[in-house]
């Protein structure tokens, strides 16, 4: 690095609150957030799975746990997350393959995710969980 | 812009890709589950089990939860180093996060094949 650079002031805005992500960051950052919360919730969802595939009483255990209203809506949100990351990860792969690089095809593509996204969260929702 | 340092022998290539490999293998078995789950007529404890008793449904989703592990290492890794700065947290969540990932793989590799 050169001392002749010029160091200029540029304007920071750090505050969360105040930050405006184009659609395409906003779909990427939730990238994130889902693969964290999938991460989190992992010991749960392999607990769910274990006892599924477990004796009968076991089974009776995690039927009784799913059916219970407030984890129904946190495996919502664990699929909703699942789909969401399923999709967006769909989308990078595309992007690694510079298919859909330039800014129309981008924020096309981060409606497309939210587009299928959303209302498969739904459907599978409305058939897995209710 | 970031000035890297080049020094090292790869530059997370390998991870690079194995995120991306390991993605496609999980689309792949979660469209054949989503697929498996539909055909079956209805699903009760004796049918679930017997999905997976199978031994290519074993095999199948032992290669997937791998696949999740790794991935999931190489995410929780890139969030850990883009936000916890002082070396010695970071480094101590990572081996956390490790033992966490293998304890997670035995616990499905019983739940697997004990059925």
């Amino acid at each position: 690095m050169t001392d002749t650079t010029i160091k200029k002031q540029r304007p920071k805005y750090l505050n969360l609150m105040e930050i405006r992500l184009p659609l395409p960051g906003f779909a990427s950052i939730l990238h994130r957030i889902s693969g964290a919360g999938l991460f989190l919730m992992l010991p749960f969802l392999l607990y769910l799975f274990a006892s599924s595939l477990g004796s009968p009483e076991s089974f009776a255990g995690y039927k009784a746990l799913v059916a219970n209203p407030l984890v129904k809506l946190v495996l919502f949100g664990l699929l909703w997350a699942y789909l969401h990351h399923f999709c967006m990860g769909i989308r990078f792969l595309f992007l690694d393959m510079h298919i859909g690089l330039d800014l129309p095809a981008a924020r096309a593509s981060s409606w497309a995710v939210f587009a299928v996204s959303l209302p498969l969260t739904l459907i599978l929702g409305g058939l897995l969980l209710w | 812009m970031v000035n890297r340092i080049v020094v090292g022998a790869h530059y997370g290539m390998r991870d690079w890709l194995a995120q991306r490999v390991t993605a496609v293998v999980m689309a792949l078995y979660t469209i054949m589950l989503a697929a498996a789950l539909l055909a079956m007529p209805a699903i009760t404890h004796e049918s679930w089990r017997a999905l997976f008793a199978q031994g290519w449904m074993r095999f199948a989703t032992f290669v997937f939860f791998v696949c999740l592990f790794y991935h999931a290492w190489v995410g929780v890794r890139d969030i850990f180093m883009d936000y916890i700065k002082p070396t010695g947290v970071r480094l101590s969540l990572h081996v956390i996060v490790i033992l966490l990932l293998v304890g997670y793989t035995g616990w499905v590799a019983q739940t697997l094949w004990r059925l």
